[in-house]
């Protein structure tokens, strides 16, 4: 008799948003996994799960028809209680064998840690398979996550994302008896809304995929990937264009279609005057079309759609595409126009009866604060010798950055704002500086997004950011959770990549008090507390700390090493970073490390310092050799280190510093800190804790994990 | 063959009085009541007290009517081949939810000449909400060849109360839906009769609307009217006789409805106008819903208790 089957289970749905569906399939996934191995189900083949907009489909190829049968012990009474002096068994021990069900002669003892004690082998047998997924499945379904979930009959019936209309679950080839939401499973599936059969009998996972197939439902997203991409390749290369590309809308249509089709669609050239920016945004965020470009980069008067259809039967669909298309561009076109028919700086009034955030103020008060901030950047880096820090620039930038914000087209296509902004300011002969700043001034938008191309960008990119970050923890809004409404780590994440990429000197504690400036002296006037600003700058960190271990790849203790030796100027914490990353592997580094780590031991354990610190090593108190040999390498090594580290060598310090170890070494195997003599004992304590002071100003050495010796 | 293509398509499409004859045929056969348009300005089908006073309560129900509505901010002067400062919208509800209402909608297309098969017919996620009358729900809409012809939604809450049952709500937009039926680029060519067009017939009020929404109306006195619809909507719920049953069934929760209808077309007459900033928006609509939840509170209420007067009687009867 055969002891697995294959299983499969589709959930048949109105359409699904196409965006949720993949997670979904990923998370079912883990699912099904977990109650089937719990119930001991799964054998070696794991389960998959495919997704299309009217299905999730969980399969496994193998299943056990049965769960194993499992033996194990009950204990009962003591053994002294269960037999009398005879050897014959008590009633205590009947008893205890009638409730177990088993014969008093198959009653054992074992040795516990208490005694000996009487015992039962119990054996539970396996259920079917058949009568266990009728139990887990509906708790399994209910297990999926959604962002928000609908009924569709009553209140206390299922909720769901969409309507759930049929359910295929199938072991063996066999339906099982299952009720989920109203709907009773069974073996027939559902084909294409309109090409395809809506009765389907499936016979099991492997013709599974076959018998939709012919029904034009590409269930497997793969095989939709691969029909979309290379049709759209050939409409493309028909024509001799280049496909603008666009990942996350080729992934949106794999699951927009359960039988996608590729088809191309033309619109009059007169509309390519609108930047492309527009036009893309255009095609791809209201129709979810792609856009083309010739062999030379321009945009070509073409677009590409998917269709959920196996053609075109008539031409009707692609002469509605692009009717809709052209009403688009035209309503496009018209704000272009009666956008610019006054200047951007002339929507400023405007702003000022958008509100931000209630508590900030309006839009109006948020440029303000921008202004003062940016232009602060800019002085600084005028003033560290950076030519091209212009603050009238960063000035003209941060009031007019958010002036689109009021316009139609942005009205109309929010995820545009700053770039229309940048393109009506060029425009409208804004210089360079400015128009590419406000158009880049949201950026990065995420951590693998571009930072602002020029430096005036820069200063209002990180204007705006420090505002909110500012501005909402100090009005109590500091994200908890998964919940960050006011995208506030991404604020922090952007500041954080602008800095590093662009390499600029800035103060981090500096920013963050001249935000704090922005806020208190303009609306809403509010005053920063320090601890408020202490709580802003370790946010920042927090995320600083992300990015250099997940982006830059250093290691968890040498970002931290390098930041306790100083975080407030990012780009110089992550050159020391790279020098310790480079120096840690060779010989003397770690074993030095663990030299420092036993030093600050030494040192908290001595206490507070006041009671023990002198005010500077006295040559005169050593007694041992190791000491005043460890005093004067060190004396040497600081002055090269120093040096070194002035001219920006940090790896050439560290070597330095790396060089001390035989004298520390020398002087633990030779020297007791914790001598007798008062004194003496001082004088080592003070002469470490100068060592760990002096040395600890690049990274500290004592937070490096060095390797276990193995 | 292209041009041949449109040829048959404009031989064939409904013209717009058709259009609304099959649709209103085809869901009165699926046994809807055919009710009319309200006689108030609103902004959509749902604010027509069919829906919005329905969709509540146990009762189940099924209704179909034409709702011109009334969007001042939309209004184009007639200029724009797309938007309108009135469209007609042909509204259905569904209650409760039966499991074919998608087959059923789309049985409807088939009826107005779609062809299903040389066309793209997708419903493509979008989440309905009604800011102003605590209302919202999910579904989609419903593109036809990349066009929004239909808004599907499984009404969740209406009035700020959670529906038990569950409606459907279809809202389909009749010039978009006729354009496409006649293959014609702006909605004022259509034809609305085999002698009309939709320009000779409506052309005359976009224009005029157009105008009194964005430069004609009278700031101040909208701002005014709109105060005393509120107030004297606010004055009628405070006097829902809450205990008393048979003053309760003569209570006019439906005028209350009106003077609620009243204040949110006045609030869009005077968002077109340009008159409330966003600070402000926020705050009416929430004045406006405050209304319409009450009222939705007192349909209710004043529903339950007629239920439980029909089910006295019928057991005195049956006794």
């Amino acid at each position: 008799m055969k002891k697995t089957a294959d299983f499969l289970f589709e959930i048949g749905c109105e359409e699904i948003p196409a965006g949720m569906i993949a997670k979904a399939c990923e998370e079912f996934k883990v699912i099904l996994e977990k109650y089937l191995s719990t119930a001991g189900l799964l054998v070696e083949e794991s389960v998959e799960v495919w997704g299309a907009p009217r299905r999730i489909v969980g399969m496994c190829k193998a299943l056990r028809l049965k769960q194993e049968d499992s033996e194990h012990e009950v204990t009962g009474p003591p053994k002294s209680v269960a037999y009398d002096n005879v050897g014959q068994p008590t009633r205590a021990a009947v008893s205890f064998a009638d409730k177990q069900g088993v014969p008093v002669s198959k009653l054992f003892v074992v040795n516990t840690p208490r005694g000996e004690y009487l015992a039962a082998k119990l054996v539970t047998r396996g259920r079917p398979t058949e009568a266990i997924l009728p139990e887990i499945l509906p708790h399994a379904v209910a297990e999926i996550s959604w962002p928000r979930s609908m009924c569709w009959t009553t209140r206390d019936g299922m909720r769901f994302i969409r309507p759930i209309r049929w359910l295929v679950a199938l072991l063996d080839g066999k339906p099982l008896k299952l009720e989920l939401a109203g709907v009773r499973a069974g073996r027939e599936s559902v084909g294409h809304r309109f090409l395809g059969k809506s009765r389907i009998p499936i016979k099991g996972v492997d013709r599974y995929e076959a018998s939709l197939r012919k029904n034009f439902v590409l269930v497997r997203p793969e095989a939709r990937q691969k029909k979309i991409q290379s049709e759209l390749a050939k409409l493309a290369a028909g024509r001799g264009l280049r496909i603008h590309d666009d990942p996350l809308l080729a992934n949106l249509v794999v699951y927009l279609n359960e039988y996608p089709t590729a088809i191309m669609g033309e619109f009059d050239p007169s509309y390519l005057e609108l930047p492309d920016e527009i036009l893309i945004t255009v095609m791809r965020d209201h129709q979810k079309y792609f856009a083309l470009h010739t062999r030379d980069g321009r945009m070509a008067p073409s677009f590409l759609a998917v269709i959920n259809l196996d053609r075109d039967l008539k031409g009707l669909i692609r002469a509605g595409h692009e009717r809709v298309l052209r009403a688009r561009f035209a309503d496009a076109k018209f704000f272009w126009q009666s956008d610019q028919k006054c200047r951007l700086a002339d929507f400023l009034p405007k702003l000022s009866q958008v509100t931000y955030e209630s508590r900030l103020g309006s839009y109006g008060d948020k440029v303000e604060r921008m202004r003062q901030i940016a232009r602060w950047f800019a002085e600084q880096w005028f003033a560290a010798a950076i030519p091209q820090a212009s603050s009238a620039s960063a000035d003209r930038a941060a009031e007019l950055a958010k002036c689109d914000l009021v316009t139609e087209m942005v009205k109309e296509f929010p995820e545009l704002q700053g770039i229309v902004g940048g393109l009506y300011a060029e425009a409208q002969g804004e210089p360079e500086d400015v128009f590419r700043a406000v158009y880049d001034h949201y950026r990065p938008a995420g951590l693998d997004d571009k930072v602002p191309r020029n430096l005036t960008g820069c200063a209002v990119a990180l204007a705006d950011k420090l505002d909110a970050l500012v501005g909402c923890i100090a009005s109590g809004l500091l994200p908890t959770g998964s919940s960050d409404p006011f995208g506030l780590r991404r604020a922090a994440l952007g500041v954080v990549k602008i800095i590093l990429e662009r390499k600029l000197p800035v103060s981090l504690s500096a920013a963050v008090s001249a935000g704090a400036k922005a806020l208190s002296t303009n609306n809403p006037k509010i005053h920063v507390k320090p601890a408020t600003e202490k709580q802003i700058l370790d946010f920042i960190l927090e995320r600083a700390r992300f990015v250099m271990r997940e982006r830059l790849g250093f290691a968890y203790d040498e970002v931290n090493a390098a930041l306790a030796a100083g975080s407030d100027d990012l780009v110089d914490a992550v050159r020391r970073m790279e020098a310790l990353k480079a120096i840690r592997r060779t010989k003397n580094f770690e074993p030095l490390a663990v030299s420092f780590k036993r030093i600050r031991k030494i040192i908290e354990k001595a206490g507070p310092p006041e009671n023990w610190r002198l005010p500077a090593v006295r040559v005169e108190l050593f007694t041992e050799d190791a000491e005043r040999k460890l005093h004067s390498a060190a004396s040497a090594v600081a002055q090269k280190a120093t040096s070194e580290k002035r001219a920006g060598k940090y790896r050439e310090a560290l070597q330095a510093i790396a060089e001390l170890r035989p004298a520390v070494d020398r002087f633990f195997t030779d020297v007791l800190v914790m001598a007798e003599d008062e004194q003496v004992r001082r004088n080592r304590l003070t002469l470490l804790a100068e060592l760990l002071k002096e040395f600890s100003t690049i990274a500290d050495f004592s937070e490096i994990a060095a390797e276990e010796k193995s | 063959m292209k041009t041949k293509v449109k040829h048959e398509v404009r031989i064939r499409g409904l013209n717009f009085q058709q259009l609304i004859f099959a649709l209103q045929k085809f869901w009165a056969d699926a046994g809807c009541i055919l009710q009319q348009p309200y006689d108030i300005e609103v902004g959509a089908g749902t604010m027509h007290p069919e829906t919005f006073l329905r969709v509540l309560g146990p009762d189940p129900y099924r209704v179909a009517y034409v709702q011109p509505s009334r969007r001042p901010a939309d209004g184009r002067y007639g200029e724009n081949p797309n938007r309108l400062y009135k469209h007609t919208q042909l509204q259905v509800i569904l209650k409760p939810s039966p499991a074919d209402s998608q087959d059923l909608y789309l049985a409807s297309l088939r009826t107005i000449g779609i062809d299903l098969k040389a066309h793209d017919v997708r419903f493509e996620e979008d989440n309905w909400e009604s800011p102003t009358l605590g209302a919202w729900g999910m579904g989609w809409q419903v593109l036809l060849d990349g066009q929004e012809i239909t808004q599907f939604t499984y009404f969740q809450q209406c009035g700020g109360v959670d529906l038990e049952p569950v409606s459907v709500e279809l809202t389909y937009g009749l010039e978009r839906i006729a354009t496409i039926l006649q293959g014609v680029e702006s909605v004022f060519d259509l034809r609305w009769t085999n002698d009309h067009t939709y320009s000779q017939v409506r052309l005359g009020e976009e224009e005029q609307f157009s105008a009194y929404s964005f430069e004609l109306a009278d700031i101040a006195s909208t701002r005014q009217m709109f105060e005393l619809n509120e107030r004297a909507a606010h004055q009628l719920l405070k006097s829902y006789p809450w205990k008393d049953n048979d003053a309760k069934r003569r209570f006019p929760v439906l005028a209350a409805y009106d003077l609620c209808l009243k204040c949110s077309h006045l609030f869009n007459l005077m968002d077109a106008r340009g008159a409330i900033s966003t600070t402000e928006r926020a705050a009416l609509i929430g004045r406006v819903r405050q209304i319409a939840t009450r009222i939705a509170e007192c349909y209710i209420d004043q529903s339950a208790s007629r239920a439980a007067e029909c089910a006295e009687a019928l057991e005195k009867g049956s006794a």
